[in-house]
């Protein structure tokens, strides 16, 4: 075998390994998190490992700490212990990796800048200082208001839009960063039923490219509907997987304690998701 | 008109006119920031400042008066920033907190200063409520180049700015220092402040700030337009302020320019389009002027309804007492019906014509689809959903309506056991 070969097998054994090590890379490592705001403690603990290029929901009861655990992966609050990696690095260096959405009552909606302006904000990154944005970054941020289908109100002012149109602008502005892994805070919450299909889609198509999601999610009947895989916080991390097998009846019990109505119906609505879902697998089968 | 100014009265134009462009600017963020009074706390925290600056320098000469009220100035912002990031103390307290402690040693300097062998006569005592005649040569050179850093930073950092403004966390999780940037821009408000001290004095300036840029919010829906015109604003209020004081005898500068600027925000919360307060009551009065003749309409429909002639009119007391209306406000709600020919009046009576008849049989469709809407899907009894259908009449759009009628099944009769109106019957038919 000449030595050529040789190299040449070696060198790609090598490849190999690395894109292995890749694929095991996780989106997002949380290792040992403990975030206090002054003396309260607001997540305990928390170790987490999720994969990349999937639908994720993170969900538990109100002041669970589901918000915190998003702004600490962004740097936004310090944690007391632990840290977080984004594929495999430090948040700062994978920054332009990583696409935000806040949630919508976090900003002034009667601030004077419409929504093309908005949609823009998002490249100011690629920007950069002193320069102007460009005729060019405006038909980018187009091009994204035309994917949450906001196109032809892209010169409104942004109070003008309702609640569900000022969610895709934000959606926009994220598609606008062009990210590998979005995080996005309640992007479902007080939106009407077309844009809550029309985000879905958005986000199934964002999961489709290779891209991961990681949303902060309220409603437990949506759930296993939506998403692929959970993270139940309660301060501490409950559970976190795949939504077949991790979004049980037992772990909701222990996320939510004894809040019964929520469970009832959350319960209720996941096993007439299974039943549909095993129905549907039944008539395939035949 | 300048040339015939005095030598003071051109200096006090010129410095007008900077304070009120410059304040215009900055004030537009300080107002969406909603951080109006941060500058009310500088300017209040800039006194000590002045004061220092004079007792170790011992004359009054503007660059160290300068200096020492943009140090003050600087420390009390700073302090304000630390306060609500380290301590439980929230914002507006922290700056009532810097404002008067700041103003209290202002005020003690200040009175010590006065009680000194030529303390009277260091005029420092203008700087509280502003005297825009002392201002020399000197001062405007000083003012001019602290002017031009400011609209340079402003313009070098105005995305970064917006977005500052806007969604902070946004501009923090793309990787820019964004409390660099707001410690920037409150550094600038300071320096803005500083230069319209002597001018408008510490009591005031916060109106220079917030004033033109309230005004111009009112006329525009985007910060670019914004900025300007508030600094438009800001600058002819300078220079109607100073002129006016030029030609009055023993008129003060800086409060007629915060007067001026506030004529201008007055007549802006009125009269400007869409958010005017005065054209937002207009169209209400539209509005309700057409619910009031809509009702009308729906009632002289459903009288026809119940009798089958539409020709016969409707007397006015008879009108009057099934709806349990004065004769004047029948005349109000038939007003617009009169108006757009849906109704004409013969002596003392009303009838409908066959527009009116047409329009009619609509609003009692929309209605009676959405009783039947109500009671079906939300299962509300049948006496419990007129009133609604009352007030959903008047906003229902056609298609709508249509859309419901098909996801209802076409029902025949509302609840009451009433018609439901076919879709649009062409009026020229309905009039035979």
């Amino acid at each position: 075998m000449p030595i050529s070969q040789i190299v040449n097998l070696a060198a790609r054994e090598e490849e190999e390994a690395q894109a292995q090590a890749e694929a095991q890379t996780p989106a997002i490592e949380v290792h040992d998190l403990t975030v206090a705001y002054r003396t309260q403690p607001v997540l305990w603990d928390v170790d987490l490992a999720l994969p990349e290029g999937k639908l994720i929901a993170i969900v538990g009861p109100n002041g669970a700490g589901k918000s915190t655990l998003l702004k600490a992966i962004l740097g936004l609050v310090t944690p007391v212990t632990g840290w977080v990696q984004i594929f495999g690095e430090t948040y700062a260096k994978r920054r332009s990796w990583v696409g935000y959405v806040p949630q919508r009552e976090s900003v002034d909606w009667d601030f004077p800048t419409s929504a093309l302006d908005v949609v823009t904000m998002g490249l100011y990154g690629q920007i950069g200082w002193f320069r102007r944005p460009s005729k060019h970054h405006r038909e980018t941020a187009l091009d994204c208001l035309e994917k949450v289908g906001m196109r032809d109100l892209a010169h409104r002012q942004i109070s003008q839009l309702s609640g569900g149109q000022q969610q895709r602008v934000f959606l926009a502005r994220a598609l606008a960063q062009d990210a590998k892994l979005y995080l996005m805070d309640e992007p479902f919450a007080g939106v009407d039923a077309t844009t809550e299909r029309a985000i879905l889609t958005l986000l199934k198509e964002l999961r489709n490219t290779g891209r991961t999601v990681v949303a902060v999610h309220h409603d437990l009947q949506t759930v296993a509907e939506y998403f692929d895989y959970v993270v139940l916080l309660n301060m501490r991390l409950v559970a976190s997987g795949p939504v077949s097998t991790t979004f049980t009846a037992d772990i909701l019990q222990r996320t939510y304690g004894g809040r019964l109505t929520v469970l009832t119906q959350a319960t209720e609505a996941l096993l007439q998701q299974r039943s549909l879902e095993s129905a549907r697998e039944e008539g395939e089968g035949e | 008109m300048i040339l015939e100014l005095s030598f003071t009265a051109r200096n006090v134009l010129i410095g007008a006119t900077l304070l009120g462009a410059l304040g215009g600017t900055l004030g537009s963020f300080a107002l969406l920031r909603r951080q109006s009074l941060l500058g009310d706390a500088l300017a209040h925290a800039a006194l000590p400042g002045v004061c220092l600056a004079y007792l170790v320098t011992g004359a009054k000469s503007p660059l160290p008066l300068f200096t020492g009220a943009l140090l003050a100035g600087l420390l009390g912002a700073m302090l304000i920033l630390a306060t609500v990031r380290w301590s439980r103390i929230k914002e507006d307290s922290a700056i009532g907190i810097v404002l008067s402690v700041f103003f209290g040693i202002g005020i003690v300097l200040l009175t010590y200063i006065q009680k000194l062998p030529a303390g009277n006569q260091s005029g420092l005592d203008k700087f509280l409520f502003g005297q825009a005649a002392t201002l020399v040569t000197e001062d405007l050179q000083v003012m001019a180049a602290l002017g031009a850093v400011v609209v340079l930073f402003i313009a070098l950092f105005y995305k970064e700015f917006k977005l500052l403004s806007f969604d902070p966390a946004f501009g923090s999780s793309l990787g820019l220092p964004m409390r660099r940037l707001e410690i920037l821009l409150t550094l600038l408000l300071v320096v803005v402040v500083v230069v319209g001290l002597q001018t408008v004095g510490v009591v005031l300036i916060v109106a220079t700030l917030i004033t033109p840029a309230a005004a111009a919010r009112q006329w525009t829906d985007r910060l670019g337009a914004m900025v300007l015109l508030s600094a438009a604003i800001g600058a002819a209020a300078g220079v109607a302020g100073s002129l006016a004081s030029a030609s009055v005898p023993k008129l003060p500068t800086g409060p007629v320019i915060v007067l001026v600027s506030s004529c201008v925000l007055i007549v802006s919360l009125l009269l400007a389009p869409s958010r005017g307060i005065l054209w937002a009551r207009l169209r209400e009065k539209q509005v309700a002027e057409r619910i009031r003749g809509e009702n009308l309409l729906k009632d002289l429909y459903l009288q026809g309804e119940r009798t089958e002639s539409w020709d016969k009119p409707l007397t006015w007391p008879y009108l009057m007492g099934i709806r349990g209306q004065s004769s004047r406000d029948l005349a109000r709600s038939a007003r617009p019906l009169l108006g757009r020919g849906l109704a004409e009046r013969t002596d003392d009576a009303l009838r409908l014509t066959a527009d009116g008849r047409a329009k009619g049989q609509q609003l009692v469709r929309k209605h009676r689809i959405w009783e039947v809407y109500l009671s079906r899907r939300l299962e509300l009894p049948s006496d419990h959903v007129h009133r609604d259908a009352e007030a959903m009449e008047h906003t229902l759009s056609e298609a709508a309506v249509s859309d419901l009628e098909q996801a209802l099944g076409f029902p025949k009769v509302d609840p009451h056991g009433s018609p439901i109106p076919p879709r649009r019957v062409d009026p020229l038919r309905t009039s035979a």
